[in-house]
């Protein structure tokens, strides 16, 4: 049975489909099964658990952006809920 | 037979996995004269670009070295460079910087040649064939992969890239690199949001500096609409994917453009990450052979490094089947590992160096250069 989605390390909340997943589709996660609120198209993600406003979007077990709005789990992620937090860091770093 | 290659030995100690004969514009002047001159060589690939002329400072210097390395590459027997006569970029200066690297070389202006293009392309020709004759006497030895650089590029990217292409790629440029060999990750403004993890893996204090230094203040979006449309949702996304082909190795410097490895394992070259430009920058700086991992596809190759291509995006597999060397997408698809794909990858890289023709090549996407004038 082929999988439909990867989580990439035990600290992402999110996870990337690995076909195309039509909305309202039933995940099996690990622990729980979640059911996908959106057209997801293959590459792209959703969120695993609910993710807060301003919290961190993790992959890789790394940052890769910063919510702008409350995610819900099972929303797609994309550049419509999520910013990039380069610029941040730079300063910072 | 396991762990090495049948090349052609240099006379500089490097060793190429190809034996051409590179044909050369020093200006866009002369590049039909240059097409038609290789056109009626075997081994003989053209190199032409739009430039050599009403250029000064960087412009001048990134042309004139990336034009100087492409020729010098150990793929490449002998070059002749051909001017027109009254350019910025002498052809005979060019001419000059490839024979550092001990190959036979040659160049003349089309105006110094009685009888016009017509007598250019003789002119050419001749000199070729001198060549040609030469470049198939060289015997191939048996190397170990010591000799060999491998560029590491990717372009076309979507989030498939950084799932399957890229991890494969960084395994078989770890075992490279463990064996001797060495690599070049190119691309530096797509190590942006990722560079702590490359700094981290800097040899000293000094390099890991330097990696932290390039990206001081500055935000560099990384993406093109279509890496967005395939699911990389920030700059730093596609970074993480990105450096991913760069595999675990320790970082043994920073090189700028138009530089070459200053020794054996893991190198970072700073260019723009523009995928002809990057594999051009790679094949200039020595590079004899390059993995370019793609996920929405891409046809281009090299004129003096063969382009092996990997892609992890199933769709972009059977729609660019023609156009791909290996189907990573089974790591999408089938829950094949990406140590699985690593070990395929491995074993057509080392046919690839024993002279077995990439698509790219055997299509003949082998003329495409871009350069870097900013």
């Amino acid at each position: 049975m082929k999988n439909k989605y990867i989580i990439i390390n035990s600290k992402d909340n999110c996870a990337t489909t690995l076909e195309d997943i039509p909305q309202d589709t039933k995940i099996e996660l690990k622990d729980k099964i979640i059911k996908i609120n959106h057209n997801i198209s293959l590459g792209h993600k959703f969120a695993i658990n609910n993710i807060e406003k301003e919290d961190y979007i993790i992959k890789y077990g790394e940052i890769i952006g910063i919510a702008t709005e409350s995610i819900s789990e099972g929303d797609w992620i994309h550049t419509h809920n999520i910013k990039s937090t380069y610029f941040e860091v730079t300063k910072d770093g | 037979m396991d762990e090495g290659f049948l090349g052609y030995p240099r006379s500089n100690g490097t060793v190429g996995i190809r034996n051409k004969i590179v044909v050369l514009s020093s200006v866009v002047c002369a590049n039909t004269v240059v097409r038609r001159v290789a056109e009626k060589i075997d081994n003989a690939i053209a190199i032409t670009h739009p430039y050599g002329c009403g250029q000064w400072a960087t412009s001048y210097s990134n042309t004139f070295n990336i034009l100087a390395g492409l020729a010098s590459n150990p793929n490449v027997y002998g070059a002749l460079v051909i001017g027109l006569g009254c350019e910025t970029l002498f052809s005979n200066r060019l001419a000059d910087k490839i024979r550092e690297s001990k190959k036979p070389v040659d160049s003349f202006n089309i105006q110094d040649v009685k009888g016009g293009t017509i007598g250019a392309i003789e002119k050419g020709v001749s000199i070729c064939r001198r060549f040609d004759k030469e470049a198939k006497e060289v015997k191939k030895e048996f190397f170990d992969f010591t000799h060999i650089t491998l560029g590491l590029e990717c372009g076309g990217s979507d989030s498939t890239s950084g799932l399957s292409a890229n991890p494969s790629l960084g395994i078989v440029s770890d075992k490279l690199v463990n064996l001797g060999g060495t690599s070049i990750l190119p691309e530096f403004a797509e190590w942006a949001g990722a560079e702590h993890l490359l700094s981290k893996r800097a040899i000293n204090e000094e390099v890991a500096k330097e990696i932290m230094s390039l990206f001081k203040g500055k935000f560099f979006e990384n993406r093109s609409p279509g890496n967005i449309e395939g699911g990389l949702s920030t700059p730093e996304e596609k970074s993480l994917g990105n450096i991913a082909k760069g595999g675990k190795a320790t970082i043994q410097g920073v090189i700028r453009y138009t530089e070459k490895p200053r020794g054996k394992g893991l190198w970072l070259m700073v260019e723009p990450g523009l995928d002809v430009v990057s594999v051009t920058a790679l094949a200039a700086a020595g590079a004899n052979i390059i993995v370019f991992t793609t996920g929405r596809g891409t046809p281009f190759g090299s004129p003096v490094a063969p382009v092996i291509k990997i892609c992890g995006n199933p769709k972009t597999c059977d729609y660019m089947a023609s156009n791909i060397d290996i189907d990573a997408s089974k790591i999408i698809t089938n829950n094949k590992t990406i140590e699985d794909i690593s070990e395929i990858l491995w074993k057509k890289l080392k046919e690839v160096c024993n002279g077995e023709k990439t698509i790219a090549e055997k299509l003949g996407f082998e003329e495409d250069i871009g350069i870097w004038r900013a």
